[in-house]
């Protein structure tokens, strides 16, 4: 008969159909298996940590304690490289989408992503070789002018190895990733918005705070989220910069701490229960970041259902 | 009487209230004056001089727009020099980390010897006297330089084949199914796990399956994966996703069967961006520290097998260098041979950019017709 040629398969094509399907699907299952397993073995890992008598956790308080001042630390940190990233981020976001020549534009994108490129490592020995040396007279400065502010209270550091130091370093780590999200919505605003704006008489400006940035909002806000998410488990720059301590209040003395960094300086030589308590640092670390990510992510897919930008 | 009806050049009145053309120029000029003139009291110097004028010339510029021009047009011209301003604030980072690399890292690079030596053997005394008495330099980074290459080797082995798999099962088989979505969902997730916990993630698992303290290359291989595949699922579902979808019902239509269809020539299309993806990936794995800090440890000897033994990269090279100097006494040569090895890294990672948009352009199909 001949149509049970054409609906009956047979042959090495339909084996390789299924077998190359399956790869497929294992491939991907793969994945989910590997995050799942990135979970479980944290959590068995850092399990001895976590109910171990407080008196053997470092600092002999218990884990909790061990672990709050690098949270806070971790988030100072974080929130300085957000304050200064983000403005200026959007700056040059709007810059290479709406104020340089066209031809220019995306030359200028790929600058900015070169920052990206550079390894975290290089930041680091740039942030303790070069800025934080630079930087410790404007801390002099700070300290003598506006220490009655909490968080500028002297004596500065010397070295200039500061939260401060490290959070400005994060902040150019950070920029291209906000940058690059932030243009790429502002490039989605409609046209049509902005020529309406235009020929009212807008200004440029005024044309780009009727449409491309109450448009781009979102955006903007999910940016900054993975900025932080960026910025949470940034370790080198922080771990070569920092010269920590104790949680303090002043910006610009040495001390604090981040989680990430603190993994990295005493990991290499940990063994027995240290092991367990800094993978459970890194379990805390994992959580927040995932959390923060995960908010970002909803806000992007969310904006994309109702914009109708593609 | 004769009246001769001399034209008089008057501005249009629809120009009228604007500041002439060269007004920038002006203003720029009138700034750097000022700049160079207020520094001169306090100082000179190059970068306060050119703060001072950026700022004299956005307050002139601004002023004299809101005297001609009216509010609305200077607060225009505020914002465009608050944007353009944090435009070349951004670059100011990149030209002086790439100037500090350059300056401190060439005295190192050009050493004979920095890149055909390894760390063994070398000792603080051997560096006391290259400081005190002028013996030249030792050490260099050929066993850094090694790990950091069959790591990323390694690394690229696994992560390529689950990556692409991943990215064609999303793109072809997937359908909206909810594995495809859950899939897409843990991919984001995974972009945004910190380097250092995918660290700790494979010392963990080593350590749980091997047994506590295994420690090699292979171990910073699996860590770096977990960075890796995310980024090349993400670029190749991309690419995949933009191949057109008459080529696939062309090649139905002959009778190909899906996954020959897929082979030879869905990917064959792709191949461009996804080359590129994969070699934008390598570029970010391959200046990962923290992540080998923790699973591969620090050697100083040269160790080409994956699976045994402490391994040395460039990036870890780099942080020991700095932080704990070979001699504490006279931290000068080790930290020039940081240096030397953080311009390879950074030469590398460049060349892998250009490479991948080298690769974009070589292997684009050709839209002939």
């Amino acid at each position: 008969m001949t149509t049970t040629s054409l609906t009956k398969s047979r042959g090495a094509g339909h084996v390789g159909d299924k077998v190359f399907s399956a790869a497929t699907l294992a491939a991907g299952c793969l994945i989910l298996v590997v995050l799942f397993g990135v979970a479980l073995f944290l959590v068995i890992q850092a399990f001895p940590a976590l109910v171990a008598s407080p008196d053997k956790i470092q600092g002999g308080e218990g884990f909790f304690t061990y672990i709050w001042p690098l949270v806070i630390g971790t988030l100072i940190a974080s929130v300085i490289a957000l304050v200064i990233a983000t403005p200026i981020a959007i700056g040059v976001a709007l810059f290479i989408s709406h104020f340089a020549p066209r031809k220019l534009a995306s030359g200028l994108g790929y600058v900015i992503d070169l920052l990206a490129a550079i390894p975290s490592v290089v930041y680091g020995a740039w942030g303790v070789a070069f800025l934080a040396h630079e930087i410790s007279p404007a801390y002099n400065w700070l300290a003598n002018n506006m220490g009655w502010l909490p968080i500028f209270q002297g004596p500065a550091s010397a070295t200039g190895k500061t939260i401060l130091t490290a959070g400005i370093v994060l902040a150019v780590m950070v920029l291209p990733i906000i940058t690059s999200l932030s243009r790429e919505i502002f490039l989605q605003t409609p046209k049509l918005h902005e020529e309406a704006a235009l020929a009212l008489g807008a200004t440029r400006w005024e044309m780009i705070r009727m449409t491309v940035l109450p448009f781009g909002r979102p955006g903007i806000i999910s940016a900054v989220m993975l900025g932080l998410g960026r910025a949470l488990g940034e370790t080198m720059a922080v771990a070569l910069v920092l010269s920590s301590g104790a949680l303090t209040a002043s910006l610009i003395q040495s001390g604090n701490q981040t989680i990430a960094a603190e993994i990295a300086l005493n990991f290499p030589e940990a063994s027995g229960l240290k092991v367990s308590t800094l993978i459970a640092a890194g379990l805390v670390l994992f959580v927040i970041t995932l959390g923060v990510n995960m908010i970002a992510r909803g806000i992007i897919t969310r904006h994309k259902e109702f914009s109708g930008a593609n | 009487m004769t009246s001769t009806l001399t034209p008089v050049r008057k501005r249009s009145a629809l120009t009228k209230g604007q500041l002439p053309k060269a007004a920038p120029y002006i203003v720029l000029a009138v700034a750097l004056v000022l700049g160079a003139a207020i520094l001169a009291l306090i100082g000179f110097n190059a970068f306060g001089w050119a703060i001072v004028s950026a700022i004299l010339f956005a307050a002139g510029l601004v002023g004299w727009s809101l005297v001609v021009e009216g509010a609305r047009k200077a607060k225009d011209k505020l914002a465009t020099c608050l944007v353009v301003g944090a435009f070349l604030a951004a670059l100011l980072p990149l030209f002086s980390v790439i100037w500090t690399v350059l300056v401190n890292g060439l005295p190192g690079l050009l050493d004979p010897g920095f890149l055909t030596t390894s760390m063994n053997g070398v000792t603080g005394a051997f560096d006391n006297k290259t400081v005190e008495e002028g013996a030249p330099l030792l050490g260099g980074i050929y066993h850094a330089l090694m790990g950091t290459l069959l790591i990323t080797v390694l690394a690229t082995i696994i992560s390529v084949p689950v990556g692409l798999l991943t990215a064609i099962y999303l793109v072809e088989y997937g359908e909206d199914r909810a594995l495809a979505r859950a899939i897409t969902f843990f991919v984001d997730v995974m972009t945004g796990i910190p380097s250092i916990v995918a660290g700790l993630f494979a010392a963990a698992a080593f350590f749980a399956v091997v047994g506590p303290g295994t420690k090699t290359g292979a171990v910073a291989a699996v860590a770096l994966s977990v960075l890796m595949i995310p980024v090349v699922v993400r670029s190749s579902e991309e690419m995949l996703k933009i191949v057109p979808n008459e080529l696939r019902e062309a090649a139905y239509a002959l009778g190909v069967r899906k996954w020959r269809t897929i082979l030879k020539v869905v990917l064959p299309t792709a191949i461009s961006g996804i080359a590129s993806g994969i070699t934008l990936a390598i570029a970010r794995v391959i200046g990962e520290t923290a992540p080998i800090l923790v699973t591969a440890g620090f050697a100083t000897t040269i160790n080409t097998n994956v699976f045994s033994g402490w391994m040395a990269s460039l990036p870890t090279f780099i942080y020991t260098q700095i932080l704990n100097p070979t001699s504490p006494s006279n931290p000068d040569p080790s930290s020039q041979r940081a240096w030397g090895a953080a311009l390879v890294l950074i030469i590398l990672v460049m060349l892998l950019n250009l490479g991948a948009r080298l690769i974009a352009r070589m292997f684009a199909p050709k839209t002939g017709r």
